[in-house]
């Protein structure tokens, strides 16, 4: 009788919780807005990176694979939407079916990647996944002779912006008396994304297939020795990280309008892991709090910093776009140093490394 | 004795490292339903031949031959699958998952659910989950480590953490369960009620084979018994047996001991 009631109780409390995260949700590009269109982009970046960190933490927080050149997905998938949608080839397929086809292509290229390190774990794999990462951007940099494909290191202009039916979320249209900019489109379309790539990771982590990869985490033999194939599992962790960076990649063409191996570089794979990291690995709220920081703190200081010196020494002292980088460094040492286990870690992780036995 | 079905036969099976012959020419024989054990000096080849049969080493010469059919040499989930399961002399469990959930990882082979059944969680996949803690539950009971189910593994005493690697093993449902020195470590009322649950172990139907140093254990457990020494099979017989062969005396207790 008690526990009933007891449950009711924290089922309404579950849904207060999930109807304040929606209001919540939905006020953030309108309030975003009042300090101008360029805060809903940032906005949606933090969104995108959520997607993308948390299809990364698959690989590196459930399975322990530790991928460095997790952005090459992200660059298949960004390629294949900007040349299926673009003038360039003049091809313009609709997102839905460029969507699928990107990310089935970048799970594609994740196999081609699983499979020759299989065997390599660590910084080794950390290694062999970094060079990935830059052939492909060199790929895409050199890939305009002597067929152009990809148009080298100018990139592709004018790609498409999704669409369905008349409804372009490339401008700003009026619904039911709200006028909803193309940002803010984009803004709803990455929240349903990242909402489902936070179900996908919610419910692999308490599946047969969450254990496996966790097992081949702590104990590759051992799990093997279970009877688990760790080959094929292995392969499915980066099968599947790569997918939703195929995706992300899609919606970040579409966005952007534009791509160049520029947005690939290594940097932005480090990025990607260090959200991962730093946020709490395996931790679904922390590797989305990892996200979200990463995206507004370099942005923040950017248009913090300047008016912050002036107020404390009446003029600028250092350039403010290198301060940007000293402050946002900084910040990742000291998290590191003080939290190691992320800023939001999962109680099993924290023990691990409180432990000092990983 | 009476005659029973072979399960196990290793054949002339050899392996090396390098100029090392860890294993010469190994062949024996384990008939269903015994606790078979296998000792020898430190050194002699016996972890090297668990490796060899469940995968983990290739063997360079001979084979397997395991419930009628040979093993495939190099996979050990493959090895698994056919229903061998082992346990390491330094024990390997998932120290940072909890007991009933090195159990559940156990279960893997026996269960399907994929990625879709993950994410969708049909009602197959949510009927399988439930098996899956159910038999978890029922073999942490078997082992009697079941008040200990949602601790870590490494916060498990020295002996839980034995058992429960027998209860991961057992989860594959093996018809051979490999132990590999269970009773390393262990003190005298350990090791006893380790004996005990081997024998029952063995009562319901799996057949044990027993590495292990502990000469007392071995020759009040095991139905038979082989020698190894430097890589090679000196001795197979009864533990009555075993104990008077001279050779054994050399090579194991030291020639002085009877």
């Amino acid at each position: 009788m008690n526990r009933r009631v007891g449950k009711t109780v924290s089922w309404q409390r579950h849904w207060l919780g999930m109807l304040l995260v929606a209001v919540v949700l939905v006020a953030v590009p309108f309030v975003a807005a009042l300090g101008g269109q360029a805060w809903v982009r940032i906005a949606n970046f933090a969104i995108l990176y959520i997607f993308l960190a948390l299809g990364l933490n698959i690989v590196v927080g459930y399975a322990g694979l530790l991928d460095l050149g997790y952005v090459a997905f992200y660059a298949v998938g960004a390629y294949t939407y900007a040349l299926l949608a673009s003038p360039h080839f003049g091809i313009h397929l609709p997102f839905w079916v460029i969507l699928p086809f990107g990310a089935a292509l970048a799970c594609f290229f994740g196999v081609i990647l699983g499979a020759p390190t299989l065997k390599l774990r660590g910084d080794y794999l950390a290694i062999v996944t970094l060079g990935f990462g830059e052939i492909i951007r060199i790929f895409m940099n050199n890939l305009n002779a002597p067929i152009n494909i990809t148009n080298g290191a100018q990139g592709i202009t004018l790609i498409d912006p999704i669409r369905i039916g008349d409804f372009s979320f490339a401008q700003t249209s009026t619904v039911f008396g709200v006028s909803i900019s193309g940002p803010h489109k984009y803004y709803f379309l990455l929240v349903t994304l990242a909402i489902l790539v936070i179900f996908i990771n919610i419910r692999l982590q308490d599946s047969r297939i969450g254990r496996a990869w966790q097992a081949i985490r702590e104990d590759e033999v051992a799990a093997k020795a279970c009877g688990i194939n760790t080959r094929n599992i292995k392969l499915l962790a980066f099968a599947m990280g790569a997918s939703f960076g195929g995706i992300a990649g899609g919606v970040f063409s579409a966005m952007q309008g534009f791509v160049s191996p520029e947005s690939f570089s290594l940097m932005e794979s480090i990025t990607i892991l260090a959200m991962v990291v730093l946020g709490g690995m395996g931790h679904i709220p922390g590797v989305i709090l990892g996200a979200i920081l990463l995206t507004a703190l370099p942005e923040a200081l950017r248009y913090g910093i300047d008016p912050l010196q002036r107020m404390v020494f009446g003029h600028p002292v250092v350039d403010p776009e290198s301060m940007r980088m000293l402050v946002f460094g900084l910040a990742l040492v000291l998290v590191m140093r003080f939290r190691p286990a992320g800023l939001w870690p999962s109680s099993q992780r924290r023990r691990e490394l409180s432990e000092g036995t990983h | 004795m009476s005659e029973k079905p072979i399960l196990l036969a290793a054949c002339e099976v050899a392996k090396h490292f390098g100029g090392v012959k860890a294993l010469h020419d190994v062949s024996l024989t384990i008939r269903r339903g015994e606790i078979y054990g296998l000792i020898g000096p430190n050194g002699a080849g016996k972890t090297t031949f668990f490796n060899c049969l469940t995968g983990l080493y290739k063997n360079e010469g001979g084979y397997f031959v395991f419930d009628g059919n040979r093993l495939a040499a190099d996979a050990p989930h493959k090895a698994a699958a056919v229903g061998i399961a082992r346990t390491f002399q330094n024990i390997r469990l998932f120290g940072n998952m909890t007991a009933i959930e090195n159990v559940m990882v156990g279960r893997h082979l026996r269960t399907n659910a994929n990625v879709f059944g993950a994410i969708f969680r049909n009602p197959a996949t949510r009927a399988e989950e439930v098996a899956i803690v159910r038999r978890a539950e029922e073999l942490l009971h078997y082992v009697g480590i079941h008040e200990r189910a949602h601790d870590y593994a490494k916060h498990l005493s020295y002996g839980d953490q034995r058992r429960l690697e027998i209860a991961r093993a057992l989860a594959t449902e093996p018809k051979l369960l490999a132990l590999d020195e269970p009773a390393a470590g262990m003190n005298g009322t350990e090791t006893e009620a380790l004996r005990l649950l081997v024998e029952g172990i063995c009562r319901d139907g799996v057949t044990v084979l027993l590495i292990e140093h502990d000469v007392k254990l071995v020759m009040g457990l095991c139905t038979r018994v082989a020698v190894l020494d430097y890589g090679e099979k000196i001795c197979e017989d009864v533990p009555a047996a075993v104990q008077k062969d001279p050779r054994v005396i050399e090579a194991y207790l030291g020639g002085s001991v009877a």
